[in-house]
């Protein structure tokens, strides 16, 4: 058998386990989706190569326990023909999360999966100075918890309300949760600096008098294991895909050129100052 | 009923404080069921997630949503017209 390169079997995603010859595989899985057909396959490959076990991580990630050393190349060969990947561990970008989002949820305001995989095939496997969380969730009620992550990303609305359109029913005083609106017999007023962009007010309005474009809340710096403290809005929430894009450049660039081998994001921040950074991702949000 | 009466003639009455969620829909829905295109439901809810989240899934299930109403006993009272 080949020497053992410890370090090699770490970027496949080879978790060395407490008995002796034995790793828990790590896969690749985006967003928390898995096809039946790839589930088929993890099964397949536990039952042949495991002790007949699957582990579903924290992070919507799967991993097959008790794989032994000399079976790594053909295990990943028979994951591979079955369409999955291996995942990765260490100082690298790792599993991008997501829920549902709009495209299977009714309270979603924006499509997670698909950005997800965009940032997936972005960032994926990326080295850099510590590990490194992306998480996309639909919307206010966070189900992903967007500000665990290194960058949370949390769906939302920019709203708009069409007073030809009102009924002033009252049905959105109620669903909105930050008081934001009040109604009367004859007017609605919305108190702009009160909405936290949750959208609520779009999904229960009966006429369509309010309306709600899909926008991007980033969160920067979140970490939830060792140390835990919550991550934070440095910048407004934007509609456009290219200006989160270029945050999360500017991000992940800043991490990359100022944190030390072995730091943390929120880490690296703190250490180069909150407002060194916000102005950073400042520049970045305004391009 | 009687204080909106005069706004909305209501064909059918549901009252959902007693249940929780999910029986809350339930209970709608079925009521809704038994009714005909057109009729108009007054639904008694809870404060609370019903009256948050109730008139959304009204509205989801194809009813239009006419007027939600407080009544000022810690219970709404949304008006409905049923689809069709």
């Amino acid at each position: 058998m080949a020497a053992v390169d410890y370090k090699a079997l770490k970027n496949g995603g080879f978790m060395r386990q407490k008995q002796k010859e034995n790793f828990s595989l790590r896969l690749k899985v985006v967003g928390g989706n898995l096809t039946a057909d790839q589930l088929m396959t993890i099964a397949g490959a536990a039952k042949k190569f495991g002790d007949g076990r699957v582990h579903l991580t924290s992070r919507q990630g799967v991993e097959i326990p008790f794989i032994k050393l000399k079976d790594i190349d053909a295990v990943k060969a028979e994951l591979l023909a079955g369409g999955v990947s291996t995942g990765v561990c260490g100082p690298r970008v790792r599993t991008v999360t997501a829920c549902q989002g709009s495209d299977i949820c009714p309270s979603g305001c924006v499509e997670t999966y698909p950005l997800a995989v965009e940032i997936s095939e972005r960032y994926f496997g990326r080295e850099l100075p510590h590990k490194f969380k992306f998480g996309v969730t639909g919307c206010q009620n966070n189900c992903l918890k967007a500000e665990e992550n290194d960058l949370g990303i949390k769906g939302g609305y920019l709203i708009k309300w069409d007073k030809s359109l009102c009924t002033l029913c009252g049905v959105c005083v109620k669903a909105c949760r930050a008081s934001a609106i009040k109604i009367s017999k004859e007017a609605l007023e919305l108190t702009e600096g009160a909405c936290n962009n949750c959208g609520r007010c779009v999904k229960a309005c009966p006429s369509e008098a309010w309306s709600g474009i899909p926008g991007y809340t980033l969160s920067f710096g979140g970490t939830f294991g060792n140390r835990i403290a919550k991550g934070r809005e440095v910048v407004p929430i934007t509609a456009d895909k290219a200006v989160l894009f270029r945050l999360s450049d500017a991000a992940v660039g800043f991490f990359a050129e100022r944190a030390k081998p072995g730091e943390r994001f929120r880490a690296a921040i703190e250490r180069e100052g909150w407002d060194v950074f916000s102005a950073a991702m400042r520049r970045a949000y305004d391009g | 009923m009687d204080n909106f009466a005069a706004d909305f003639v209501i064909d059918e009455t549901v009252d959902i404080t007693d249940v929780v969620c999910p029986i809350t829909f339930v209970k709608v829905k079925v009521a809704l069921e038994g009714m005909s295109g057109g009729q108009i439901a007054c639904i008694r809810m809870n404060d609370g997630e019903p009256a948050q989240n109730l008139p959304r899934s009204i509205k989801e299930e194809g009813h239009k949503v006419l007027k939600l109403l407080d009544n000022g006993d810690g219970t709404y009272s949304l008006i409905v017209r049923k689809a069709g």
